[in-house]
């Protein structure tokens, strides 16, 4: 695992579809272009959910990692 | 980016229910479209409209769903995961069963971090989310303006199917 230095930190632990994906929207909208966001989950939908947003909005998902029901991932804003 | 030739995708729904479980799936699916910058428009129609009253008084009808789970929401965890045999003559007949069967789902939906309806339709009307209102059954079901939140609009059949004819995604829920 590459440990990334996020410019911000999003934790949607406990929360449940579509709610990781929606807060995930609003801090990218309020960061800059090429900034890196971590966005940590404990929804197991959120792996394949952030691929599909990502692929969808073209921001880049850098890594997502699974480790012991919790989601990690490194977007960085396109 | 989500767009072909430019053009932003788009997706059109149909909201024909006013039950708190088929609440959410036009809300859900509309929020997240939004995220994903699609230009989104919802129809809201017969039972579908009371979703945009000022106060949303969604319940569960559990008799009209003989497939819904009966789950405890509170209590230790094998009580929770007890599925209770409910006979659908029962629900149909006891008064207040479906207040408590909706408190027992909002609660459960809480506990599960899961948004509130009145969240996620903020969010649409944050993500300029169209919404379209049903004139037709605001007429037949006696509402009025008045009756309904802010920034919706008020319209017909070819308003949303005008909406319509350039989606990508289009669902009758």
């Amino acid at each position: 695992m590459t440990d990334y230095q996020e410019n911000s930190l999003l934790d949607c632990s406990g929360m449940n579809c579509p709610l990781p994906i929606l807060k995930t929207k609003k801090a990218i909208d309020g960061m800059n272009s090429g900034e890196i966001l971590k966005m940590i989950s404990t929804d197991p939908g959120s792996i394949n959910d952030v691929n599909a947003f990502t692929k969808r909005t073209g921001h880049e998902l850098i890594e997502s990692i699974a480790e012991d029901g919790d989601y990690t991932f490194f977007i960085r804003k396109s | 980016m989500s767009e072909t030739n430019g053009q932003p995708k788009r997706m059109a729904l149909i909201a024909s229910k006013g039950t708190l479980d088929w609440a959410y799936p036009p809300f859900i699916l509309a929020s997240t479209a939004a995220a994903m910058e699609m230009e989104v428009g919802i129809f809201f129609t017969f039972y579908g409209l009371t979703l945009l009253k000022k106060n949303i008084e969604a319940k569960v009808a559990p008799h009209t769903n003989p497939a819904m789970p009966m789950k405890m929401p509170f209590g230790p965890q094998g009580f929770q995961n007890f599925e209770w045999p409910m006979p659908n003559l029962l629900m149909g007949n006891m008064p207040g069963f479906e207040t408590v069967a909706t408190s027992l789902m909002k609660k459960t939906f809480k506990n599960k971090g899961v948004a509130t309806i009145e969240e996620l339709r903020d969010i649409c009307l944050e993500s300029d989310v169209k919404m379209i209102g049903c004139s037709m059954t605001m007429d037949v079901f006696g509402f009025t303006r008045d009756d309904f939140i802010e920034g919706i609009d008020v319209g017909g059949a070819a308003t949303f199917l005008e909406f319509a004819a350039g989606a990508d995604i289009q669902l009758f829920i």
